[in-house]
């Protein structure tokens, strides 16, 4: 058995990844499933006894959601209706189980293709906090993770919250997620959506976010742009076309082919565009 | 190791585990609470949900450590004071557990659930239940249940306890359905001697391969909890095993040459934490990579190494069915259709993955493990050990789903080897992806056929040639190459057929057993082709294969003439208003909708052979009375959830003239039963059912015998004592003045055999292969998202002609399930070795995805049947797929020739024919 520490103060944490390599295990819901069939014998660190990083703050111009809290926790929380991608998003992950245990910071942390909470988060204009013995440092999300399973996050670095912007205005947004079967299913393709309402009622900002096609998953800024400054409406769906998708780079996968993927995604992006055109 | 405090089911506990160990694991095997199952260890499953504080979690992702000072429920606790909840009686009462791996985990799912709301909707039940997996009941029973607490749904139709001579019929729960709800069910990794050693199989990373082993000093110093390595030479019988008498191919531990990924190569026995701590790669093993055989077409390829020296071309063998001159009556039909359909690999996917111990008892091993199978794993293993059959015991746990996969041996080799020379109890338990990667699969398909009739519709011509890759080992390969020609043209009346089948090694997992026996594969083809017909014809679909449908007096295509019991036209007439009503339904909607989502309805018919093909396939079951009055059923037949422990009890009783609820049951331990023969074939009811009849019938001839009674007289069992009362006269034996004796020391005892009437098969696939066929027909509502390709099935109707059914509730059991595994090899389920050897890169139906599921009884009695029963646990899987097919395209001119059809291939299909018609 190896070294094993469950601090419950934030920079006892920090102390303890500055003086060796730790894994790091809050929900358990990544963790466990890359050991299975057997014996845990790695040093870790067990961040579940960190209090302070469960709490949701609102922070004045920016909502900071704590590093462990959990999919359950998200969709408990009493926050703004634009958080609603994110909400829908949370719903998606897992079985309540994994909902209860899942932490927003580890499904960043795992930088998996397929995590459920990226679009959103990165939808949402997100960006991670990170505190080291050398102080605290905060890097946007689509920054954050740099590729399948690896994101910028230094050894003797903790993920302790994630901050997300206020809009500056009204905001809907929406998450669509394809799978092969209702629950607990991997994503062949994730939408996730935001846009921002100008005073004239057309699209002040867009914000639209892909996951599971690419080794991260990528917003669609020709798209974002194509839609600013348009009448929010149903038509707003009209504008999404094959070009937009051109930051996607997916896989043939047992879930599904690349060309599939490509109209999958166009197809979502449509009617998240179309969902979000006719909302109130 | 750290002390660990907290609340279990109220009562304060202490534990001194590593900080790190799964919560699941210190529940289960530190404390005993073996009512938490684990079916995954990744959060896929749920079956090991428990609360922390209050909450649903899975028990397999919590840290020890994290459950310091916090309360945890379990199953175990649900209960109080001995008396189930309101939400456990409805399980049991809806037959909502069936094998009962999963049940512990809905049941916390559920509880979950009413904590935060009393009345939840369906869609609120679903939700909460949705992170868990079945793969027995379909989930369906299990929601009712759920609503049924909730006040939504009314209570089960059940029958009160049936009188004497009253079960067989009646409509009740399972007679051992209360410790499945309650943690107390035992099954394959829940008990072993505290001192019992671990075992686990170092296996093959490579495809193909050939391997030398090295000496194990080094890994003996760095690790001393390590007690032995196992390899090949270490086998004291034949290092090989296999379900045929006659072939043995495959090696307990591989010797040199290993022939798919993940094949046993050496096993690993010590300590638990040591020999789950040792990686596979400090084992000292040296593999020479060899060209990977991947698909039939590669194993079939010139030049293609051999996988077995003795079977050349890589072809196990061919199957052949030939009646009449099909070529010449498909040249002559006014109609011929065409096509190749092909099927993947599918994982049985039972939650309980295998496990099981062994210990030696002086010359005799006993092997107590989770099977299908008890008598056919004693001799294998027996063989392997190279002793007696008589000196393996094999006592069998209740088995967490089977489905065929238990048919094929595991662990039981391995532990009995290990167990047979160190002379201690050894214990294994696969993980889940080891279970995935080393265990059978069904048999993927590559079939070809034409069809063909007139343009009024009569069947004339049918040709089939289908491969099927059985992976690195025989498995049941001959008999899915036999079972596929007999059924392939489908349960139609066809004057000619030619159907051919070929057995193909190639270096992926051995393919076996899976609930049909490669007719599911067929039926997709056949049912496909049924399709394009009436299309062509111009004929409604339902009423082509109602007017062909094979009935009594018309002969198959192996020349046997049905003399009985063959109600497909009945199953297709019962279906006729519910097929009228939805396909006009779904024209309406697909007129009126948006264009993105359209409907369609589609039918399915099959038929399925009721026991082994044409080779013995008895079973023996055993009754006594003892002294005491105690009237016992010896029953060898296993239980792996569909209820056979129930149905046996029930036909036993009414043989014999008692109440069901006063039999007492034995089962599966091979010491104490006679062999009832495997669970498998859709046998168990019709050959194990005609069995417990005539032992019950036997027992009491034997009891009038004794009492010098009439045929007619009643019998009373009481303490001690059997009156027997004749036309008024009153006669009572005094069973403690009887003599003890026989296996089971019973003052008087009777065996009832059966052993269906069948006939060899000639070399062109003629005569008797089975005594009875069952025969089923559905229908599926299905609604496609023809932008996205996803496919909703949102409604099944089921008519099966099951003979005579002995326990509807049992049967509906039975047809859920298959309804369910059938959506799923329809629509997701593709194992890829290699690739999707877990719970969530492949893929089975959630709650969310099997839709309302009506059954339909139709009772056409089968002579040789126990009180006209026959088989229904196969074929209910066979007709879905087609069913859902035929809905695809309806809703959307696509014709499905490959399954699953993920919604990539629906979808592709859907643009090419576009492309075809603009």
């Amino acid at each position: 058995m190896g070294f094993y520490l469950r601090p419950t103060a934030v920079e006892e944490a920090v102390r303890a990844l500055g003086e060796r390599p730790l894994a790091i295990v809050a929900g358990g819901t990544d963790f466990y499933p890359a050991r299975v069939g057997r014996v845990v014998d790695e040093d870790v660190l067990d961040l579940s006894a960190l209090a302070e990083l469960r709490r949701i703050e609102d922070a004045g111009d920016h909502i900071r959601i704590g590093a462990l809290v959990t999919w359950s926790g998200l969709i408990a929380a009493d926050l703004p209706a634009w958080f609603r991608t994110l909400k829908l998003a949370a719903r998606e992950v897992g079985g309540i189980q994994v909902q209860n245990a899942g932490t927003i910071a580890g499904n960043i942390c795992n930088a998996s293709p397929a995590a459920d909470g990226v679009p959103a988060l990165i939808a949402l204009d997100a960006a991670v906090e990170l505190a080291s013995a050398r102080g605290t440092r905060r890097v946007p999300l689509t920054e954050f993770i740099i590729g399948n399973r690896r994101t910028v996050r230094m050894p003797g670095e903790l993920v302790t919250a994630i901050r997300i912007p206020k809009p500056s205005g009204v905001a809907t947004s929406t998450f669509l997620k394809l799978g092969a079967r209702r629950y607990l299913v991997i994503s062949i393709v994730m939408v996730a959506a935001v846009i921002e309402r100008a005073a004239d009622g057309t699209v002040g900002a867009a914000r639209i976010a892909v996951g599971s096609c690419a080794p991260v998953a990528r917003r669609l800024p020709l798209l974002e742009a194509a839609l600013a400054g348009r009448p929010i409406g149903r038509a707003l769906a009209d504008v999404a076309t094959a070009r937009h998708l051109e930051p996607l780079a997916p896989i043939d996968d047992v879930r599904g082919t690349r060309d599939y993927r490509l109209d999958a995604a166009l197809t979502l992006v449509r009617r998240a565009l179309a969902e979000l055109g006719t909302a109130t | 190791m750290t002390t660990i405090a907290f609340t279990l089911n109220g009562r304060a506990t202490s534990v001194e585990v590593s900080p790190v160990r799964r919560l699941a694991h210190v529940l289960r095997e530190d404390l005993g609470f073996t009512g938490t199952k684990v079916g995954c260890d990744a959060g896929d499953c749920g079956a090991c949900t428990v609360f922390l504080d209050g909450a649903q979690v899975c028990a397999c992702m919590v840290p020890a450590g994290q459950v310091a000072g916090r309360r945890i429920e379990t199953v175990e606790g649900l209960a109080k004071d001995g008396k189930l909840t309101a939400l456990q009686q409805a399980f049991h009462h809806f037959n909502a557990a069936q094998c009962g791996i999963c049940t512990p985990g809905m049941l916390m799912a559920a509880a979950d659930l009413f904590q935060r709301t009393a009345r939840p909707s369906e869609d609120e039940v679903m939700d909460a239940l949705g992170g868990v997996l079945c793969r027995c009941t379909g989930y369906r029973k299990i929601v009712d249940a759920v609503l049924h607490v909730a006040g939504r749904v009314p209570a089960a139709a059940l029958d009160n306890t049936p009188d004497a001579g009253r079960a067989v019929g009646a409509r009740f729960p399972k007679v051992d359905g209360l410790q499945k709800l309650d943690g107390r069910e035992i099954f394959g990794a829940d008990q072993a001697p505290a001192d019992a050693l671990w075992l686990r199989a170092v296996r093959s990373p490579h495809f193909s391969a050939t391997f030398t082993v090295g000496a194990c000093d080094a890994l003996h110093r760095k690790y001393p909890g390590l007690v032995r390595v196992f390899t090949a030479r270490d086998v004291p019988g034949n290092n090989g095993f296999g379900v045929y008498p006659q072939v043995k191919d495959q090696p307990v531990l591989a010797d040199g040459d290993v022939r798919f990924r993940g094949e046993a190569v050496a096993a690993l026995v010590g300590d638990r934490d040591t020999v789950m701590t040792i990686r596979d790669d400090e084992v000292p093993i040296h593999y020479t990579p060899r060209t990977a055989l991947v698909g039939v077409d590669s194993a079939l390829a010139e030049g293609a190494h051999r996988l077995h020296t003795d079977k050349p071309g890589n072809i196990l063998a061919f199957g052949y069915v030939e009646r009449g001159d099909a070529d010449a009556a498909l040249a002559a039909a006014d109609v011929v259709v065409e096509g190749t359909f092909e099927t993947a690999f599918v994982e049985h996917a039972y939650i309980e993955p295998e496990a099981g111990w062994a210990r030696r008892v002086g010359d005799r091993v006993e092997v107590t493990v989770t099977t299908q199978t008890p008598y056919m794993d004693r001799d294998e293993v027996a063989q392997v050990l190279g002793i007696a059959n008589e000196a393996v015991r094999i006592i069998p746990t209740a088995c967490g789903g089977g489905f065929g996969g238990k048919l094929d041996i595991s662990v039981q080799p391995l532990v009995a080897l290990a167990a047979w020379h160190l002379d201690r109890p050894v214990r294994c338990v696969y993980h889940r992806i080891e279970s995935m990667s080393s265990t059978t699969k069904r048999h993927p398909a590559r079939m070809t056929a034409r069809y063909g009739c007139t343009k009024d519709g009569a069947l004339s011509g049918f040709t089939f040639f289908g491969d099927f890759n059985t992976g690195a080992y025989t498995s049941w390969g001959l008999t899915v190459k036999d079972r596929v020609p007999i059924h392939a043209m489908g349960p139609y009346h066809v004057p000619a057929v030619r159907a051919k089948t070929r057995a193909v090694f190639t270096n992926e997992t051995p393919a076996g057993a899976f609930r049909g026996f490669g007719v599911p594969q067929a039926a997709i083809t056949h049912e496909a082709l049924m399709d394009e017909m009436a299309e062509r014809i111009g004929m409604d679909p339902l009423e082509f294969r109602w007017k062909n449908a094979i009935r009594v007096g018309q002969p198959t295509a192996s020349g046997q003439v049905l003399k009985a019991s063959a109600g497909l036209a009945e199953c297709l007439a019962a279906l006729r208003p519910h097929w009228r009503k939805a396909r006009a339904e779904a024209e309406a909607f697909n007129r009126t909708g948006d264009g993105v989502r359209r409907r369609g309805v589609g039918v399915g018919a099959i038929w399925y052979g009721c026991g082994a093909t044409s080779a013995p396939n008895p079973s023996t079951m055993r009754m006594g009375v003892a002294a005491d009055g105690t009237v016992t059923l010896y029953s060898g037949a296993q239980d792996i959830g569909q209820g056979t422990n129930t149905t046996m009890s029930q036909v036993a009783a009414d043989g014999l003239g008692i109440a069901v609820d006063r039999l007492r049951l034995v089962w599966g331990d091979t010491d104490l039963t006679p062999d009832s023969g495997k669970t498998s074939a859709s046998r168990q009811a019709y050959v194990s059912g005609g069995a417990a009849k005539r032992a019950g019938e036997n027992l009491r001839a034997e009891i009038l015998r004794l009492a010098n009674a009439g045929q007619d007289a009643w019998l009373r069992f009481e303490p001690g004592a059997i009156v027997v009362e004749d036309r008024g006269r009153m006669q009572t034996i005094d069973l403690r003045r009887l003599e003890a004796g026989g296996p089971n020391g019973d003052v008087i005892m009777a065996e009832g055999y059966f052993d269906p009437p069948t006939e060899p098969l000639d070399e062109k696939g003629q005569g008797v292969p089975y005594a009875t066929y069952g025969f089923a027909a559905q229908i599926a509502e299905v609604e496609v998202d023809v932008e996205l390709g996803t496919v909703k099935v949102r409604r099944i109707v089921a008519a099966h002609d099951v003979g005579r059914s002995l326990n509807p509730t049992q049967v509906e059991g039975q047809i859920h399930g298959g309804v369910a595994q059938g959506l799923g090899l329809a629509l997701m389920e593709e194992y890829i070795p290699g690739r999707t050897e877990n719970l969530h890169d492949y893929l089975i139906p959630t709650f969310g995805d099997v839709p309302e599921i009506e059954t339909i009884l139709v009772e056409d009695p089968e002579p040789t049947g126990p009180y006209g029963a026959k088989g229904v646990g196969e074929h209910v899987l066979c007709a879905t797929a087609p069913a859902i097919f035929g809905g695809i395209y309806q809703a959307t001119g696509v014709r499905i020739r490959r399954a699953p059809a993920t919604p990539d291939r629906v979808r592709a299909a859907i643009l090419a024919r576009k492309e075809q018609r603009p």
